[in-house]
């Protein structure tokens, strides 16, 4: 019996075998002679697009249109074929230097000393407690991610009605899971005004699945011991409350990064996305450590935090070729009814940020919006954009609008006017 | 494979025939330590429960401090048990494996009253055996707890007051007693009672129990069972708690228990670190009528959350992984009740609100001692099974997943199932071939640890339900790659 650690050293270690992590991964391996080596707790490499299971995934990474599954499946083989090695059931568990990770796997405990390493441990859904919705501790009360695992990858049994908390992307893709699994949407609520998801899925979505959706509503208590038999909801604004009959409750969005390693790391987070602040090369705060994907923008689609993975490469190359970064930075700062911006620092001489967008999260529903750049007390950039600034999804921002800013100039706060 | 056997744990069917020395009623930890006790003389005991599982009522959901007693009523039954309780439960967590931390804890005082109180604490803590507090200043208060709100005047420090596992500690007193011996009878809710001069026949929702003598441990339904043998002692009140568990990340701002100076009202909201590296903050004092009610209010969750935003802020800006409430058996007596009715052959053990997780070992010496005063001979068996050890569930000990060698001794250590807690699917495997076995996820989860972290089942909670229709059998059994250096 030993009771040795296996040491690895391979030049990038990848945390999390998602998109962002699996596309970085690809772009990495062909150009390190050293190896760039994928970790994933999951017993399959993918990520969520794994439990997914309905087309819509592919668009602008790989211009294609297909399923989640298909889409998480093509993103490992070509990761593999790059020449990357991913190791799944591996867990990791800490840090053991800068740039040294533990894990635990069934084989044993392995030590990891890379050169650099790349964070894309993605995002999660916040469950119930964490919203601090009272009442009993029902059986039937799902996250989405929970409630896919369930049905598409272990084939199990949900319920006969479902309220779905929340009316945005991730709602409809559990709408969609649930109607598969034989159950039917009895309603949806949103805090917001109006159904956040893009009018594309929802009006449709509504007809197909006779789904009510509940705008300025919120769940107040969960009714059954032991198993669900009903919700409270509340009318925001009125203050009305009534008692809605289901046996399943699929708690969606609210999204929250998986920032553990990060924060057991002592990089700093953006107190907005609760993810790593990054620069707009992707670095963290820690030399060597860079985070992609979901973790940095909770959460846009898929697509998106693969091209993380892309823009990722071209840091790490020039972080392991001892390339300094650039003297100056300039800070980002999201305002009101801005949540979020990321990334959040802009350096002179940086990579413009991923496709040339901010990425940005509104509280608030704005139909053309127009956003704001100020430094200094100053606004230095106005733009109208002919798209929405929505809650419950990203609104992207070209970075065309940062070119009047000065980078000596201190802080921008973007907001709308 | 069952690796202990045929074991004593029964969940349906009749035991009838047999005439047991002793029955116990409620298998929480005060009934599970007198089982245990009762076990170690020459007498055939049973354990009843009304839940399908052992520590299903108060014992699984309270605050799982293991109190020296300090703040007691000093010269009371409860003042004694709790010190001896103490001594005796710290001695076989070592031996078992129960996760304690001794943390210590400190009381703040907020206003000149609390600290004014602070003198006449340490006094009532004398008077009680326990010599070691210390009034401290301001300025000390905030060395030892630097995330600490605004406003604090001073404290008292009680450095022996510690955090325990009361999952495993039930666990533990139980497992060890039906090694004994004990028949473990579950899903048995006593309906009525009938005396047969030399025995009673206890008739349950699971068939009729018939037994020399019957010890009442029953909890929040100790009174209904009183009053079944005749008796109109006193009246449980269930006191609902709520309590917030907030995430791991969150350890760091706490590493003592931080306790409120008490008033007529209860001893408040405290906040302590959990054996498991999270953050509790609670519990509320609600008392209501029914003794069912478990769920969290609006209006509870609210008053922790203003209470927490004044006692630690920083705590607040951390994710909240769990909410719960517990019943504690408050009742209108202001001390232990525990009485032996000789002619009835029947002890009643009532009214062990919430420090009975401290005093339960103790409770149970103390039960034996008055059933052989009572005319029950206590002949001590010979020889009696090593106590179990039990699966370390505490952070302060090394736990399966991080720990080399028993991985290379068998993979299913190495294999992580719950994500957030780390729990292998070894482990898990385990407990279901444990003398105990879990009879649904709730009892998993207390046994293991699955499923209680951040995410709630985002990641695992499938995959976990699998191994709960599998006995764990299924993770272990899977193929794993030849492991493969990477160069």
């Amino acid at each position: 019996m030993t009771t040795d650690i296996t040491t690895l050293t391979p030049d990038v270690v990848i945390v999390g075998a998602g998109p962002s992590g699996l596309s970085a991964a690809r772009a990495l391996a062909p150009r390190l002679g050293g190896g760039v080596l994928v970790l994933d707790r999951e017993s399959t490499a993918g990520g969520i697009p794994r439990h997914s299971d309905h087309p819509g995934y592919g668009i602008r990474d790989m211009r294609r249109f297909m399923s989640g599954p298909a889409y998480a499946r093509r993103l490992v083989a070509q990761a593999e074929a790059a020449g990357a090695t991913i190791r799944t059931n591996a867990t990791v568990t800490g840090w053991a230097g800068d740039h040294t990770i533990e894990a635990t796997t069934p084989e044993g405990r392995i030590r990891v000393e890379a050169r650099a390493v790349v964070l894309a441990t993605g995002a999660r859904e916040r469950p119930r407690p964490a919203r601090l919705i009272p009442g009993d501790r029902s059986r039937g009360v799902y996250t989405t991610g929970h409630l896919q695992n369930l049905v598409h990858l272990r084939h199990g049994k949900v319920g006969r009605r479902a309220v779905i908390v929340g009316a945005e992307l991730v709602s409809w893709s559990a709408a969609l899971t649930l109607r598969e699994a034989g159950c039917r949407t009895v309603l949806m609520t949103t805090e917001y005004p109006r159904p956040d998801s893009y009018s594309l899925f929802s009006v449709p979505g509504r007809i197909l699945f006779r789904t009510r959706v509940a705008t300025r509503t919120r769940v107040t208590r969960i009714i059954g011991r032991p198993e669900l038999e009903a919700v409270e909801v509340e009318n925001i604004d009125t203050g009305e409350r009534r008692v809605v009959e289901c046996d399943t409750l699929v708690l969606t969005g609210d999204w929250i990064p998986d920032h553990e390693l990060a924060r057991a790391a002592g990089i700093t987070l953006d107190p907005g996305t609760k993810g790593p602040l990054v620069d707009s090369a992707l670095r963290t705060d820690r030399p060597g450590v860079f985070a992609v994907g979901n973790m940095l923008h909770p959460v846009d689609t898929a697509d998106i935090a693969a091209i993380d993975g892309a823009h990722v490469a071209r840091s790490v190359i020039a972080w392991l070729n001892g390339e300094s970064v650039p003297a100056g930075q300039v800070r980002l700062v999201a305002d009101a009814p801005f949540r979020w911006v990321s990334p959040e620092i802009l350096r002179p001489g940086d990579p413009v940020p991923s496709r040339r967008r901010l990425l940005l999260w509104s509280d608030r529903y704005i139909p053309f919006p127009q956003v704001v750049l100020r430094q200094g007390g100053k606004v230095v950039a106005r733009r109208r954009l002919w798209w929405p600034a929505a809650p419950g999804r990203v609104f992207r921002v070209p970075t065309g609008i940062l070119s009047t800013v000065d980078p000596k100039g201190g802080t921008v706060h973007i907001g709308s006017r | 494979m069952n690796t202990t056997g045929e074991t004593a744990v029964s969940t349906t069917g009749e035991t009838m025939g047999t005439t047991f020395d002793v029955a116990v009623i409620g298998a929480g930890i005060v009934g599970s330590a007198i089982a245990r006790k009762l076990a170690g003389y020459e007498l055939s005991v049973a354990l009843l429960d009304a839940r399908g599982d052992v520590g299903d009522g108060t014992s699984k959901a309270n605050t799982a401090i293991l109190h020296t007693g300090f703040d007691a009523k000093p010269g009371t039954l409860e003042s004694r048990l709790v010190r001896e309780g103490y001594r005796l439960l710290s001695e076989y967590a070592e031996r078992t494996g129960i996760p304690v931390e001794h943390t210590g804890a400190l009381l703040v005082a907020w206003t000149e009253e609390e600290l004014d109180a602070l003198p006449a604490l340490k006094e009532k803590a004398e008077r009680n055996g326990y010599d070691r507090t210390r009034i401290v200043g301001r300025d000390e208060v905030y060395r030892q707890v630097p995330h600490l709100g605004e406003g604090a005047l001073g404290g008292l420090t009680v450095p022996d007051e510690s955090i325990i596992c009361t999952w495993t500690t039930n666990l533990a007193l139980a497992t060890e007693a039906v090694l004994r011996g004990v028949t473990l009878l579950l899903n048995r809710r006593v309906q009525s009672v009938e005396d047969r001069g030399d025995r009673t026949v206890l008739r349950t929702s699971g068939g009729e129990v018939n037994a020399r003598w019957v010890v009442n441990a029953a909890g929040l339904g100790a009174d209904v069972i009183d009053r079944l043998f005749g008796h109109d002692r006193f009246t449980v009140t269930p006191r609902r708690g709520e309590l917030l568990v907030y995430d791991k990340l969150a350890r760091p701002l706490v590493d003592k228990i931080i306790l409120p100076v008490p008033t007529s009202q209860g001893k408040g909201v405290l906040i302590s670190p959990t054996v498991y590296g999270n953050v509790l903050l609670g519990p509320t004092a609600e008392d209501l009528t029914d003794r069912t009610d478990t769920g969290t209010s609006e209006k509870g969750l609210e008053f922790l959350l203003d209470k927490g935003e004044k006692l630690m802020p920083d705590l607040l800006r951390e994710e909240v992984t769990a909410t719960y409430a517990g019943l504690r058996a408050a009742s209108d007596h202001p001390d232990y009740l525990i009485e032996a009715d000789a002619g009835r052959r029947y002890v009643l053990v009532g009214g062990i609100r919430s420090t009975g997780l401290t005093s339960g070992i103790a409770v149970g010496e103390h039960v034996a001692e008055l059933i052989g005063e009572a005319g029950l001979a206590l002949t001590p068996r010979e020889e009696l099974p090593e106590p179990p050890h039990m699966p370390n569930l505490g952070e302060a000990g090394l736990r399966p997943y991080q720990d080399a060698a028993r991985i290379a001794g068998d993979p299913a250590y190495g294999r992580v199932v719950c994500f957030c807690e780390r729990v292998t699917a070894g482990e898990i495997r385990d407990t279901f071939r444990s003398p105990i076995p879990p009879s649904g996820l709730e009892g998993l989860r207390r046994r293991t640890r699955a499923m209680n972290g951040r995410c709630q089942g985002f990641f695992c909670g499938a995959e976990v339900g699998k191994l709960m229709d599998t006995k764990g059998e299924s993770a272990c059994e899977q193929r794993h790659p030849s492991p493969e250096a990477q160069r």
